[in-house]
């Protein structure tokens, strides 16, 4: 009972603050949004046992992301003069509607199975494990480090002067 | 809030609790903490300041307030009285929704930072097993509440404190928290509790390194001097809270001692053994190292002058964060190839290690004249 009131004060206040980040003409007030979107989806990953998972939603979007996105608008001309006209209003629209019916239709047409055991109590020993240990997703998570390093190094390479 | 009520929900483990602690069913537990955190922070907030206001004193050769009360011990309230009966003003073209919410935003968050600090054995509000994460996570939403203040103000030096907040916040988090997973590695643990508990000698000989690099990018955190840059008096007027006034100010007043509270309560947790202590009461003994470690962020204040933008954001990437690697590393060695060494072959080990590597660094790297290169 208490689960699904939580839930569904979250799940309200994630989709008006995301609906918000989309219809907010002041570009400073949208991110603020998004902040709070952000932390409403990390209190729906405690409400799923996630705890772990719910902290580093908190931190990298939060704490980093969120930050960037701030300091990327506080850097940004005339953005004081709320958003700036331009000609992808249409467009983007267009394109954000037909992204969001195709998902509403995958979500609503997939039968998801619920699972029969209990979540795990502590997660982030079995999660360390299924990323580090040999059979699981070490692989990836090494080849994801190497990528982000290379796209660090490329944005520099790129934007440095001479 | 409810996110907070969810996480003491689901995580609340009453039977580790001791007995001469009150709070035995859910619901008496958590009012209890709850007023005890609120009033505990306010109380440390006021010695806190107290102790800033006459140590600097001391140790400028002045005597500081000494005037309200024996000792001048009611300056902060005072102060408070003072700070309380102001006119509260808010600019014209500030964004006044924003104005008006962010000193609440950047005030929440350090309060909730307390939610999971040991005051002994169990006592705590909630004894979270990714603890030491939350910390990390909680405060970083302090910083949005600083962005919002400098942003809404429509100030041009609230502004560029703003900036250099975010400037700082993006550097130092990072050795932060390399520097902590040191520490988690060694405990085994991201629980407060039970790193506390894990604490047979302090962490502070064990990671030297770490607690030194902790300490110096905790300072840059919550904007103690010599990293004082976004509220510089001599450079932007008050920074991000130029345009501040009255009971507005005073929570962000209320926010940087709590800030500097809630970092010495956390090296106190993970560095100086917590509440463990021979004789006194143990949450005496938490108390005292908290102070401690405050009077020490006092001692740094009056000691280094304040230092550069640039040559903030050279130490934090070109000093610290290499440090915080070696020693990340070095520590997953020492867990890993000895993991049941004895103690004190690698608090020696650790120190020594911590000597060289500071010494070889401050060789490649030069702070000052001018020259600083980014």
């Amino acid at each position: 009972m208490g689960l699904a009131i939580t839930f569904w004060i979250m799940a309200v206040v994630a989709v008006v603050a995301a609906l918000s980040v989309v219809f907010q003409r002041n570009v400073f007030r949208a991110a603020l949004a998004l902040i709070l979107c952000f932390i409403t989806v990390a209190g729906i990953y405690i409400t799923l046992s996630a705890d772990f998972l719910a902290a580093v939603q908190i931190l990298v979007y939060v704490g980093a992301i969120s930050v960037l996105i701030i300091l990327a608008i506080m850097m940004t001309k005339e953005v004081q003069k709320g958003n700036l006209a331009n000609k992808m209003e249409i467009p983007a629209a267009v394109v954000g509607t037909v992204l969001l019916i195709i998902l509403v239709f995958t979500v609503t047409a997939t039968s998801w199975n619920i699972a029969a055991e209990s979540p795990l109590s502590p997660t982030t020993a079995p999660l360390a494990t299924k990323l580090f240990s040999e059979n699981g997703f070490i692989l990836p998570v090494e080849i994801g480090a190497v990528l982000l390093l290379a796209a660090i190094i490329g944005a520099i390479v790129i934007t440095r002067e001479k | 809030m409810a996110i907070i009520d969810l996480v003491i929900n689901r995580r609340l483990s009453l039977a580790a609790l001791p007995p001469d602690w009150p709070g035995n069913n859910y619901w008496w537990h958590w009012l209890f903490f709850t007023i005890v955190l609120i009033a505990f922070v306010l109380v440390m907030v006021m010695g806190a300041i107290y102790i800033e206001r006459r140590a600097m004193g001391r140790m400028q050769s002045r005597l500081g307030p000494n005037r309200t009360g024996p000792f001048g011990l009611l300056q902060p309230v005072a102060d408070a009285v003072k700070v309380m009966l102001k006119e509260n003003i808010v600019p014209d073209n500030a964004d006044k929704i924003v104005h008006w919410l962010a000193p609440v935003i950047a005030f929440a968050p350090v309060l909730m930072i307390f939610a999971v600090v040991p005051f002994q054995n169990g006592a705590l509000l909630a004894d979270l097993n990714i603890g030491i994460l939350y910390i990390v996570a909680i405060s970083s939403i302090s910083t949005v509440g600083v962005f919002m203040a400098g942003w809404s103000s429509g100030n041009k030096y609230s502004l560029l404190g703003a900036m250099r907040n975010v400037a700082a916040v993006v550097s130092y988090e990072i050795p932060l928290v390399l520097s902590i997973v040191g520490v988690v590695l060694v405990a085994g643990s991201m629980s407060l509790n039970t790193i506390v508990l894990k604490q047979d000698i302090p962490f502070i000989l064990l990671q030297p390194l770490g607690f030194l690099i902790f300490f110096a990018a905790a300072c840059a955190e919550i904007n103690r001097s010599p990293f004082d840059l976004m509220e510089a008096d001599s450079e932007i007027v008050a920074g991000f809270h130029t345009e501040y006034s009255g009971m507005k100010f005073a929570m962000f007043y209320l926010v940087e001692y709590a800030e500097a509270i809630a970092m010495s309560a956390i090296i106190t947790t993970i560095f100086l053994g917590g509440w463990r202590g021979p004789l006194l009461p143990p949450w005496l003994w938490f108390i005292v190292k908290t102070f401690i470690v405050f009077f020490v962020m006092v001692w740094t204040r009056t000691t280094l002058p304040r230092v550069r933008i640039d040559q903030l954001m050279a130490l934090a990437w070109k000093f610290l964060f290499p440090l915080a690697l070696i020693n990340l590393f070095v520590t997953a060695v020492q867990v890993l190839v000895w993991p049941d060494a004895l103690p004190w072959t690698a608090v020696y080990i650790n120190i020594a290690i911590m000597i060289i590597l500071i010494f070889l660094w401050s060789r490649f790297f030069k702070l000052g004249w001018g020259r600083v290169e980014i």
